[in-house]
């Protein structure tokens, strides 16, 4: 990813800021431009809760080669105490220890080394709690 | 009133015990246990570095100041293994943490007491009035040549403290530093690993100075080792900072909470931090607490440390260290963590 993408994205990735449409109140995450649900643009910056669980996962066993190293590894959609789902990976937990309903906080995670040559980049993962 | 307003460590799942190490090659597992008091140490996840302990960390220890992160003036973070050479790890987690960008922002380094740098530099920028909150962290994911005596002890871990002058939990009393020119252990820019000059690392490097800042603060203070609740002195194995502490006077029971290196290893700049998290998790309103760190080069800082009324209140906030020790441990092979440290080559992607 390119430093400047990567830069915009910070507030979404290193601290789960959404943005909640401020004409019909539906929480976006990632933010975007035009709600979908009313096709406003004005937002103000909602913080998400950092624990949910687990509404679906799966295991990854052929992972693309920059993360063959911590293979197999669950990818899941967690759905946050407010409703707001997003998908990220479980750190740490062996495969058998996730499923449907597990309970999970997002905590900050390196997400890519790269390159020796390019920037680190940061953000969220979830851990069974 | 100056101090700690809050407190947070951070210990990684990951361990290895003695054993696994001795058996990679061939030495005698018991006779490291015996001589380094270690039953195992933590590693690093592979997504784990010391930014991301550092965050984790200053979470905990907002989440117990129940501060406003904007108020913090400085964030300053001791390690000798920042992921960057160049780009402060500062930088990520005051965006992480939700601190700045009014914020000064430095990566200390003094080999394992960079951390309580850390610590007194935000104490002093708080003491001086010139902001409300400093933030100093201790982290590190350390090096240690495969088969060197260092491999055994090198972990991972840190602890953060918030500084300021309102609600203070831990009252900092006194200070004092001593340091030398004493090359006891080193990296060169460029180097993997450290390198370290054998017994020449005890008596006139770690006894030297950790006696001497120890005897130093209590002369200065006026207290004695029996004024206080807690002792902690940097841990590179646990033998040392027992034998410090005798010599200084302290008790067993006095070092006990702090002396978590037997399941922990040696964080480096997280060491004596998180020793001093250990104590302040269980400590009672009115306790005195000795710290004394130590980082090769050579010096050490000691701090006075007296805990207030608040610091009950808070320290069911955030995870306690014994209990992270305790729980979800999560043990590696030795083929495991060879890879989780990255000390094997791959094939480039």
């Amino acid at each position: 990813m390119l430093s400047p993408r990567y830069h915009r994205e910070i507030p979404q990735r290193y601290r789960l800021e959404a943005g909640k449409c401020t004409g019909c109140g539906k929480i976006h995450f990632p933010p975007r431009s035009v709600c979908k649900e009313c096709g406003g643009r004005a937002f103000e910056m909602e913080k998400l809760p950092s624990k949910g669980k687990v509404l679906t996962c799966t295991t990854v066993e052929i992972p693309p080669a920059e993360f063959d190293d911590q293979k197999p590894y669950v990818n899941a959609i967690v759905e946050l105490e407010n409703g707001v789902r997003l998908t990220c990976m479980v750190a740490e937990a062996p495969p058998d220890e996730v499923d449907v309903g597990t309970e999970v906080e997002l905590v900050f995670r390196r997400l890519r080394c790269g390159r020796e040559w390019e920037v680190l980049q940061y953000g969220y993962k979830a851990v069974v709690v | 009133m100056h101090g700690i307003v809050g407190w947070g460590s951070y210990v990684p799942r990951f361990r290895i015990k003695v054993e696994d190490i001795a058996g990679q090659w061939g030495a005698d597992a018991a006779a490291f246990k015996r001589g380094l008091l270690l039953e195992e140490k933590t590693v690093p996840g592979l997504d784990e570095d010391t930014i991301t302990i550092s965050v984790a960390a200053a979470r905990y220890a907002i989440a117990r100041a129940g501060i406003d992160p904007k108020d913090i003036g400085c964030c300053y973070i001791g390690s000798e293994s920042h992921p960057y050479a160049v780009k402060p790890s500062g930088t990520v987690v005051i965006d992480a943490i939700g601190a700045g960008p009014d914020c000064h922002v430095a990566d200390f380094e003094f080999a394992c007491k960079a951390g309580a740098e850390a610590m007194y530099v935000a104490y002093s920028h708080v003491k001086s009035g010139e902001m409300k909150y400093g933030l100093g962290i201790g982290a590190d994911t350390s090096q240690g040549a495969p088969g060197d005596a260092l491999e055994y002890t090198a972990s991972a871990g840190g602890s953060a403290f918030i500084m300021g002058a309102d609600n203070v939990a831990a009252e900092i009393v006194h200070t004092y530093s001593f340091t030398s020119d004493t090359p006891d252990f080193w990296r060169r820019e460029g180097e993997f690993y450290p390198r370290h000059a054998g017994r020449f690392t005890g008596d006139p490097a770690y006894f030297h100075h950790v006696g001497s800042a120890t005897n130093g603060i209590l002369e200065r203070s006026g207290m004695k080792p029996e004024d206080f609740r807690f002792a902690v002195f940097h841990m590179p194995n646990g033998k040392f900072p027992l034998r410090a502490g005798k010599k200084a006077g302290f008790t067993r029971e006095q070092m006990e909470q702090g002396w978590v290196v037997n399941l922990m290893g040696n964080t480096y700049s997280g060491s004596s931090p998180t020793g001093l998290a250990s104590c302040l998790d269980v400590a009672k309103p009115g306790d005195n607490i000795l710290v004394t760190s130590f980082g090769s080069g050579a010096g050490s800082d000691s701090f006075i440390i007296r805990c207030t009324d608040r610091v009950t209140e808070i320290q069911d906030k955030a995870p306690k260290v014994r209990d992270q020790l305790a729980k979800g441990r999560i043990h590696l092979d030795y083929g495991k963590y060879v890879a989780y440290r990255g000390k094997i080559r791959m094939n480039q992607l």
